[in-house]
């Protein structure tokens, strides 16, 4: 997939910028909108993409997301910078968080961001480094939708 | 076929945001002050109802394909989160009804058989 994307971008996110919270998953939404693909597709791109991006803006330093689109696929790569997730089958477990008082009063931590991810992709695939970050790839397919 | 109008006007809301289409359909309800649940069960179309009214709502709205959004128990919104609404064509009302009272009289409209979570 790596070399026949007919469609990549690029998105910083910053930690702890709660203010631009959702800005990269609504511009992913758009532009896969915008690339005319289904409905379905969008929206399950465009949960994961949310969940990724806030659990950079909650937990990590900084992190990129980003948007490669083929023929037959979606794929949303997230690397972060920040301190990791120490067991990750443990962070893969619905409802288990380390999210503050704040972050719930937001709406969010309420552990089933990982999951979510892993509910809406095709396939997924973790990996985290204690005190350095984390890494993800989201693969959602595009049941065969020509671009 | 139950409207925004109907829910407006069986809920005592208020529309935040001028313009929005009255005769949208409402087809189902999701109720949660958690994001986080919106995310993970609600069903696409539906309309929102929630006690948050901070601009997360709006962004989490637009992921999951919300059409609608209900503050209840008189939480208001700030004008950059009404602002935020408008841009993506995201209807808003207020009511000053508490959650249970607020779903209650929206399953009232549709005689019980709305799908609603």
């Amino acid at each position: 997939m790596a070399g026949d994307a007919v469609f990549r971008q690029e998105f910083p996110v910053k930690g702890g910028d709660f203010a631009k919270a959702g800005a990269v998953a609504c511009r992913i939404k758009d532009l896969l909108k915008e690339l005319g693909l289904d409905a379905p597709i969008v929206r399950r791109a465009a949960i994961a993409s949310y969940e990724a991006e806030m659990n950079v803006i909650m937990y990590a330093w900084e992190g990129r997301v980003k948007l490669a689109v083929s023929p037959g696929e979606v794929r949303i790569t997230v690397d972060d910078k920040g301190p990791g997730i120490p067991d990750v089958d443990l962070a893969m477990t619905e409802g288990y968080s380390t999210a503050t008082p704040e972050m719930r009063e937001l709406g969010f931590g309420a552990g089933m961001g990982l999951p979510n991810i892993r509910k809406n992709a095709d396939a997924f695939r973790i990996e985290s480094w204690a005190g350095r970050g984390t890494h993800l790839e989201i693969t959602i397919h595009t049941n065969g939708h020509q671009l | 076929m139950i409207t925004l109008k109907d829910i407006m006007t069986g809920i005592n809301g208020e529309l935040l945001t001028p313009g929005s289409p009255l005769g949208l359909e409402c087809p189902a309800v999701f109720a949660s002050d958690l994001m986080s649940d919106v995310l993970t069960s609600a069903e696409p179309g539906s309309f929102l109802l929630t006690g948050l009214a901070n601009p997360h709502v709006i962004s989490t709205c637009s992921v999951a394909d919300m059409a609608a959004v209900v503050f209840v128990q008189g939480k208001r919104p700030g004008p950059e989160v009404v602002e935020q609404a408008r841009a993506k064509g995201l209807p808003l009302i207020i009511t000053k009804l508490p959650m249970f009272e607020a779903c209650s009289r929206i399953s009232a409209l549709f005689g019980g058989r709305i799908h609603g979570r």
